[in-house]
């Protein structure tokens, strides 16, 4: 086990360029190392998982009691009747986000260091859809009329209003579900085979190896399967930008003072991919640690991503900037109040300025290099970018629901046990998913990074194809 | 070692490739077939009442207007069921002493109404109202059918949101003369477009396609 044995030790950043990959690394040890989690357990993940269990426990209570209550249990009412379950719908989707990202803009860009990451990304992304899903449905109040979303011939004789960017929402989302799904798939397919070829006992062999479809690894099979990947890539790429436009017309196109801005789907797809890659650094830099992918998730992973985010965050800063500068542009007062007023001095200030200095100021860090690979650094800062972009999401539906047009209107929203029950059992099916798919799933991909230790020349392979040639 | 997988588990595959498509569409169009059939919507199902009243022999037999015995059906949102004292004036003392006519008696001696059974039931949440229909041309048989050839009355409409749309969408396509209302086998004498047109605009029938047309 040469390759387990070097890569539990940190290497302290040195300088850049750094190497996308560290060390000799043959690829049958990048086999068994990187299949090594399937095969044993820990204390920590067994630890982990109780944690995560207790916690979808809590979402599994939470959303029976919604069901069988009705929502009136939950803090929204006239006029904010969106709240907690729609912030958590866009937080959830939007995290989703980085995913695609990385793996199909990526992939389409040639960056030949998603190789190492792109896996637990598009696992994050599924996991976090399967989270965002829930909101909306529970949200219907009647949920197990959610059917009524999807334009079929019903016998009511009457469809989805077209109209409405709730229907576009279940497209929308559907579509990048399905897509997600069948790339993430797709991309294990060779590494099921992988794990089929090594399973300890005979019914693992045949559990991965109905998984793996068959997959030989012959020069036939990789040929059709680089173009179907690609292909599903350019196919999943316009999502990430589409996906996330959609869900901020369901604000843009409502007429809101907050909401109904053209800015929306731009400044909402930046925020998407902004808070997936926060989600990505918390879930990588402990993955990388416990499996010791020291060696394959290199400074160069983080930096590059830290980098993104920096970006990410610039761009953030702008939309907001350019929010508050058309309010008071627009010389119209709704305009004003909500943007001058009501979000920075309102009953919400404190999840405005939380938001404005963690979205805005935490990225800063990502100027100085010794940050940008610094993983203590890059751990908070993603939680706190991800807390930032919740309360983002919660200022943008409050604080424009909870100040309705008539003075006598305005309402207060403050969130119950049960909202807050939801959300941190989401947190806790999110951790549960993951979890599972870290145990029984090739979390890295082992194919994309044998063929890299074979490009970059790190397989070790130079001496032996030397000395069989000879 | 042996093949993890035997040739067979080939044939698995691929049938299992046409299960998942099957369970994909055949599942879905299966449940969409469902709904639409007489099963799930109570179609055609006699309902068995307190006493074996045949509409043919009345309607057909003896030409009584259905507004004889469902009197408010012009004036009321129900179309009223007629109480016992209705039945028994035209049955000779002969017909009501046989032991069909028992539930009648009994009725009749206790000043208690006969329990008819509801045939043609909407949800609760449906606000109907015979009265308007009835004024503004819809035949009784648009919706009841041809109850004068029923032995045993049975819902004849689908009664799903879809059916009660049609005509909420396109009235002048169903509308009658208000005389022809109760007429059993109506057929128009001039074509229906026509007609419907011309009683579409004297009788002020409007598209009511709003929600709270009848979820109020």
């Amino acid at each position: 086990m040469s390759a387990a044995a070097r890569p539990l030790v940190e290497q302290p950043p040195d300088r850049e360029p750094w190497p996308v990959m560290r060390g000799e690394h043959p690829a049958a040890a990048l086999t068994d190392h990187l299949l090594a989690p399937l095969w044993r357990s820990s204390p920590t993940w067994w630890l982990l998982f109780g944690l995560s269990s207790l916690g979808t426990l809590l979402l599994l209570f939470t959303v029976t009691y919604t069901v069988a209550r009705g929502i009136g249990v939950w803090g929204n009412n006239i006029p904010v009747a969106w709240a907690f379950a729609i912030t958590n719908f866009v937080w959830w989707i939007g995290i989703g986000h980085a995913g695609t990202f990385i793996s199909a803009f990526l992939i389409l860009l040639n960056q030949r260091w998603r190789g190492s990451i792109n896996r637990v990304a598009e696992a994050m992304t599924i996991f976090a859809l399967v989270n965002a899903a829930l909101f909306p449905l529970l949200h219907l109040g009647r949920p197990w009329f959610f059917y009524w979303l999807i334009p079929y011939p019903a016998t009511m004789g009457v469809w989805p209003n077209f109209k409405s960017a709730l229907p576009w929402d279940v497209a929308a989302v559907t579509t990048y579900f399905t897509v997600s799904l069948l790339f993430w798939f797709l991309g294990l397919v060779p590494d099921l085979a992988s794990a089929r070829d090594r399973a300890p006992s005979r019914l693992k062999r045949l559990v991965y190896g109905v998984f793996a479809m068959g997959w030989r690894g012959s020069g036939f099979q990789w040929q059709r399967y680089r173009v179907a990947y690609v292909l599903l890539a350019a196919l999943a790429t316009p999502l990430v930008i589409s996906v996330h436009s959609v869900v901020s017309l369901d604000f843009s196109i409502a007429q809101l003072p907050g909401w109904h801005s053209t800015i929306f789907p731009p400044y909402f797809v930046v925020g998407a991919i902004y808070s997936g890659l926060a989600m990505v650094f918390v879930l990588l830099l402990p993955l990388r640690r416990a499996f010791g992918l020291y060696d394959i998730v290199t400074e160069a992973h983080l930096s590059a991503m830290a980098k993104l985010m920096l970006a990410m965050g610039l761009m953030l800063a702008y939309s907001y900037v350019v929010e508050i500068f058309m309010s008071w542009y627009s010389a119209d007062f709704a305009e004003q109040y909500t943007y001058l007023t009501a979000r920075p001095a309102g009953p919400y200030a404190i999840a405005y300025w939380i938001m404005t200095v963690l979205n805005v100021v935490t990225p800063q860090l990502f100027w100085v290099r010794r940050f940008r690979t610094s993983t203590r650094v890059l751990f908070l800062a993603s939680i706190g970018i991800l807390v930032g972009m919740w309360m983002e999401r919660f200022i943008i539906i409050v604080t424009s629901l909870n100040r309705d047009f008539l003075t006598s209107s305005w309402h207060i929203y403050m969130p119950t046990w049960v909202d807050w029950g939801i959300l941190a059992g989401s947190l806790g099916l999110f951790g549960f998913l993951f979890l599972l798919f870290v145990r029984f799933v090739p979390s890295v991909a082992i194919s994309e990074v044998k063929e890299l230790s074979i490009e970059l020349g790190r397989d070790g392979a130079e001496l032996a194809g030397a000395a069989g040639d000879a | 070692m042996p093949a993890l997988f035997p040739p067979w588990t080939n044939v698995v595959a691929r049938a299992s490739l046409i299960a998942a498509v099957v369970l994909v569409v055949g599942v879905p169009a299966a449940l969409m077939a469902w709904v639409r059939a007489p099963n799930a919507t109570r179609r055609y199902e006699p309902v068995a009442q307190p006493i074996a009243f045949d509409h043919r022999v009345h309607v057909v037999g003896e030409h009584i207007d259905c507004r004889y015995c469902h009197f408010s059906v012009e004036r009321s949102s129900t179309a009223g069921i007629p109480p016992t004292s209705t039945c028994v004036p035209c049955h000779s003392q002969t017909l009501l002493g046989s032991s069909t006519f028992a539930p009648v008696r009994r009725s009749m001696e206790a000043n208690t109404p006969l329990q008819w059974k509801r045939v043609t039931s909407l949800p609760g949440f449906v606000y109907f109202n015979h009265a308007i229909h009835v004024n503004k041309g819809v035949g009784c048989e648009s919706c009841h059918g041809r109850v004068d050839q029923m032995a045993t009355v049975y819902q004849a409409a689908p009664l799903t949101m879809g059916w009660c749309l049609s005509c909420h969408r396109y009235p002048a396509a169903f509308v009658r003369p208000r005389a022809e209302v109760t007429a059993m086998g109506y057929a128009p004498r001039q074509p229906q477009r026509v007609i419907g047109a011309r009683l579409v605009r004297e009788y002020h029938v409007r598209r009511l396609t709003n929600c709270t047309t009848c979820h109020r």
